[in-house]
Order: C-alpha cells, then sequence, then structure tokens
C-alpha cells in the first residue's frame, strides 16, 4: 500500500500548482496496474478519459482559473452509478453492455469540483449483499488479507481507497452498504441524512433507504466530499431543499460538554475485541470532555426483520424494470412475457432472485397485512426510539460490524448469516439518520475494526465532530503501536 | 405472523411467477428453505401488536414536490434507443404481445 496522501493535500497541491493533476493520477493508475489483478476493486478504469479530464485541470491551473475543491482528486465510483457513455453494470448481468445515456448528479458535481473519475468499482449486484462476493465479475478481496471478504455491498470502493488506489470514493449505503465495508477495510464511510445527497442516477435498490456517501482515509476527507456531492437537486424529488452541507469548519471544535451514549443494544452478539474497541472510542470520547453514558433503545432489535422486509418489497418494484425492452440484456423467447421471463432469470444472481422474491411475497395479497405494513409500523417505533436517546445524547456510539473481516465463502452460503453482518448498521436507514464507520484499531486477528457514530437526522456537523475525535484517538493508539 | 403456515415451495413457485423468474427444481428447493429462515427470523415483528403505530414509508417526509413549468432538454432519443436491445422506427421493438388472431 502507498503511503496515503489526503484528497485535501493533493487538492491543495493542485490548485497550488505545486503539483500536476496528471502526475497525482499517473501514480495512482500505476498502483491500481499493480494491485488491481489480485484485489478486483474496480469492474472498469477508465484510464484514458481520467488523463484527459486531469490535463483539463491543469489546464485550468495553468490559465489561472478555479480548478475546484477537488481539483486533481482521484476518484472511484461505485458501479450503480451513473456515467454518460460508460458501462454501469451493478454488477449485473442484466445491465450487460449498457451505456447510461446521463450522469448522475454525484459524477456531475465531482467532475465541477476538479476530481478525476478513474473507473466503477465491484459491488454485490444490486447492492444485495454484505461480502461483494454476489457479484457476476467475481468476489473483491480484502487488502488488508486477500483471504477475507471486503464487506459490501460497497466492497469495491472501500477496498480502492484501503489498497491506495484512489485516495476516496462514492459509495451507496441501503443497510450498511458503506460503513460496513469502510470497517472491514479500515477506512472511513459515511452514510449522510437521506436526502441530503441526490440520488439521481444512483440505480435504484430501496428508494427509501438508499443513500450515497463518502469513503476516505480521514474523517475530513470525507467531509469534504460530503460537501461536494450534497445539497438541493431537483432531479431528485426525495432530495431536501435546503442549502449545501457546510461541515469542514466544524471539525476541529471537539466534543466538550457533548453527551456520547454507547448503544448497549449493539454491544449484544457482537466479538469481544470489536466491543472492547468501541469501550476504548468511549473512554476517547469521555477524555475530550465529553459526557459518556450507556443508553438502551431496544427498538433496534427490531430492525433487521423490518429491513429484510422493506428493503426486499421496495426492490421487487424498482428491479420490474429490468424486462428486456428498453436496456441490458435481453433472452429473445416467443412473445413478450416469456421473454420477461427468460431475461430476468437468466440476468440476476440468486440473490437478487431470493430479494425480488420475498418482497413480492411480503407485498403479495394475504401477507401484506402482516409482513410489509408490519414492518413499516416497527419503523415508526425504532424512529421513536432513537428520538428518544437523542434527547438525552448527541450522538450514539457502538460497532460498525459484529466482527471484523470474514473469510471469502463462509457465510455466502447461508443468507441469513450474510444479513446479521448489517445488525448494527440497518437501524439508521430506516430511521433516515446520518452515521459513519471510523477506524479503530485492530481485532485479535490483526484485522481493522471500525466503531460507528450516530446522529439524529441532519446533525452531520455532530457527527463529523465526534468523529474526528475519535479518529485522533485512533491515531494516537495506533502511533503507540496498540 | 404468528401460527403462519411456514412458506412452501408451492408459494415460492407462485412468487416467482409472479416476478417473472423461472426456477429450476434445485433452485425451488434451496430458495424455499432460504426464504423461509428470513420469515421465520420476521416471526419477532410479526408478532407485536402495533395496531396504534402509524406506518413509515419514508423517514424524512418530502410531499408534492413540483418543479417551474418550464422547458428543459430531456434525454437523447437516439441515445436512449442506441441502448435497447431491439429498436424499430424509433420504437422499442418487443416479440408478440398477444396470441394469434382468430
Amino acid at each position: 500500500m502507498t503511503a496515503p496522501r489526503s484528497a485535501f493535500d493533493l487538492a491543495a497541491a493542485v490548485r497550488a500548482g505545486e503539483t500536476r493533476a496528471l502526475d497525482v493520477l499517473g501514480g495512482y493508475l500505476a498502483a491500481i496496474d499493480a494491485g488491481d489483478a489480485e484485489i478486483h476493486a474496480f469492474n472498469l478504469v477508465t484510464a484514458d478519459a481520467a488523463r484527459d479530464a486531469a490535463m483539463a485541470i491543469d489546464q485550468k491551473v495553468a490559465a489561472g482559473e478555479d480548478p475546484g475543491l477537488l481539483a486533481g482528486v482521484p476518484v472511484a465510483l461505485k458501479d450503480n452509478m451513473c456515467t454518460r457513455g460508460v458501462p454501469t453494470t451493478c454488477s449485473s448481468r442484466i445491465l450487460d453492455g449498457w451505456h447510461p445515456p446521463y450522469d448522475a448528479t454525484v459524477v456531475t458535481r465531482l467532475r465541477e469540483a476538479g476530481a478525476i473519475v478513474v473507473g466503477k468499482t465491484n459491488m454485490d449486484e444490486f447492492a444485495m449483499g454484505s461480502s461483494t462476493e454476489n457479484s457476476a465479475f467475481g468476489p473483491t478481496r480484502n487488502p488488508n488479507d486477500t483471504s477475507r471478504v471486503p464487506g459490501g455491498s460497497s466492497g469495491g470502493s472501500a477496498a480502492a481507497v484501503a489498497a491506495g488506489f484512489t485516495p476516496v470514493a462514492l459509495g451507496s449505503d441501503t443497510g450498511g452498504s458503506i460503513r460496513q465495508p469502510a470497517a472491514l477495510c479500515g477506512v472511513v464511510g459515511m452514510k449522510p441524512t437521506y436526502g441530503t445527497v441526490s440520488r439521481y442516477g444512483l440505480v435504484a435498490f430501496a428508494s427509501s433507504l438508499d443513500q450515497i456517501g463518502p469513503f476516505a482515509t480521514t474523517v475530513a476527507d470525507a467531509a469534504l466530499v460530503f460537501e461536494v456531492i450534497g445539497g438541493h437537486d431537483p432531479a431528485d424529488s426525495t432530495s431536501l431543499d435546503r442549502p449545501a452541507p457546510r461541515v469542514l469548519s466544524v471539525l476541529d471544535e471537539g466534543i466538550q460538554g457533548m453527551t456520547v451514549g454507547v448503544l448497549s443494544e449493539y454491544l449484544d452478539g457482537v466479538d469481544a475485541d470489536v466491543v472492547a474497541r468501541t469501550r476504548q472510542a468511549a473512554e476517547a470520547c469521555a477524555a475530550a470532555g465529553a459526557r459518556v453514558e450507556e443508553i438502551s433503545v431496544p427498538e433496534v432489535r427490531l430492525g433487521l426483520s423490518a429491513y429484510y422486509l422493506i428493503a426486499p418489497a421496495e426492490a421487487s418494484s424498482n428491479l420490474a424494470r429490468y424486462d428486456g425492452v428498453r436496456f441490458g440484456l435481453r433472452v429473445d423467447a416467443e412473445d413478450t412475457t416469456a421473454m420477461n421471463t427468460a431475461t430476468r432469470s437468466a440476468g440476476f444472481g440468486a440473490e437478487v432472485k431470493r430479494r425480488i422474491m420475498l418482497g413480492t411475497y411480503a407485498l403479495s395479497a394475504g401477507y401484506k397485512d402482516a409482513y410489509y405494513d408490519q414492518a413499516l409500523r416497527v419503523r415508526t417505533k425504532i424512529i421513536e426510539g432513537f428520538d428518544r436517546a437523542y434527547r438525552r445524547c448527541d450522538v450514539l456510539l457502538g460497532p460498525t460490524a459484529p466482527s471484523t473481516a470474514f473469510s471469502i465463502g463462509a457465510k455466502s452460503s447461508n443468507p441469513m448469516s450474510m444479513y446479521l453482518s448489517d445488525v448494527c448498521t440497518i437501524p439508521s436507514n430506516l430511521a433516515g439518520h446520518p452515521a459513519i464507520s471510523i477506524p479503530f484499531g485492530t481485532g485479535d486477528d490483526g484485522l481493522p475494526i471500525g466503531v460507528q457514530l450516530l446522529a439524529p437526522a441532519l446533525a452531520e456537523n455532530t457527527l463529523l465532530r465526534a468523529a474526528a475525535v475519535i479518529e485522533a484517538a485512533a491515531n494516537s493508539m495506533n502511533g503507540r503501536g496498540r | 405472523m404468528a401460527g403462519a403456515p411456514r412458506l412452501t415451495r408451492d408459494d415460492v413457485a407462485h412468487v416467482a411467477a409472479l416476478a417473472r423468474l423461472d426456477l429450476t427444481d434445485e433452485e425451488l428447493e434451496l430458495f424455499t428453505g432460504q426464504l423461509a429462515e428470513v420469515l421465520d427470523h420476521a416471526a419477532d415483528i410479526a408478532q407485536l401488536d402495533l395496531t396504534d403505530v402509524p406506518p413509515t414509508a419514508h423517514a424524512m417526509a418530502v410531499t408534492n414536490v413540483l418543479r417551474p413549468d418550464t422547458l428543459t432538454p430531456t434525454l437523447d432519443r437516439d441515445e436512449v434507443l442506441a441502448a435497447a436491445p431491439s429498436v424499430e422506427d424509433h420504437r422499442f421493438r418487443v416479440p408478440r404481445i398477444l396470441g394469434e388472431a382468430p
């Protein structure tokens, strides 16, 4: 792994004309060339287009124009974000050969800020999974130990940042798909409040839960990318009509006087080394002047069941569009219904089929009341539970994932055991709240552990202030040799 | 659902047909067991009495979002059609939909 250089430092050097964007890019492309055959973080590397974009940034700098906040910063995109004219697969056979006719809003905003898109990253098919093994193109490997998974579903983006292939990347988080792989790969991953980052051009999985967010090596870089991609977008009707987020200025304000609640339900059923690191992170918050208390939100225990009804229900509807008519794969048959069926049966992998059927069942006559509607009521209870906790606490703290990275193949034949990987991340999606995973030391096996901070809706400032404190504690702990 | 019958192979076959999925016998067998396990886990919420709790379909409620009634460019027709598996006369072409004429 190359020595990480922050996006902040890179952009500053490029903006000042001290470093050429093309040279920065060259270094990262060389790292990808050297390492990605083994890691398989990328489905596609767009080196030529990236070089053109980097040269354009260098010309802007030479001409004295403002090249943007992320000038010359290479960025990787999860392969469910539309890129005009560039294949966007969702790691599914069913989108084989599809070149989207438009860019996702986040892609446009990154480019306008001077970032250099270097490629599309591997993922669990349609973002359904927690290990990046459910990819039509084969698994991504964890750069910390290539026999392990990187987590998922945004495993390619997490691995790209962990391997030093790009300083930052984007993922999407429906039930933990940014935070869990960030934890397993040892990088920062943030899920913003639902509606703060446009979903226009993000291929839909579960529309009421999906949210785009950054991967980075530092909290400040994650905040920087969040500022660039965040803010209202008229093209997404669920985008919140509020001013663009401004979070960088608060990062060093500390947490003196804040109350940090250690979420006791998140410590249950979690490996002992993960619990120990979470408690150490809590001590770091106390040492920084926060009041730390243990708090219980029993409703979050119901999150997993509610999620695995709501998300599949929404997915079964969203994925109805893959019918072989307008884009992607078509398997011909004698009539249209048979063509639809043949196309979907050949194009979707097993996990996607499972979720579509689960969702169809949960919405079907006779079962909708007991399953889907009941899950929506549980969602209300979870939000009420968090609201109660936030009357006492500014942020909540817990682990991100129940264990460090597991071995490739360990859970792929047992969907339920895979689903349990998301138990600590799902409730934030159901509530629409922001949350972030910060690397905090390693486990007994020497692999990274992530601790998670949660905050109320739109409280990204508070969330990131606390994240910066935990990051500083992790850095000083690592400096002491753990 | 308290006391609900466990998911059967026929249930899964029915749902697969609704979702336009054609499953092999092996898939049907495998998925029936796996989906039943997920639904068994969901029994923890199916049993709760939540009749007085309103449902939340969307965490950040946003309603009736309108845009100004002004013309803006749409996607390029040729670019959109270029992505389709089959096209004829600027339209998506599909196999026959109805049965043969009598």
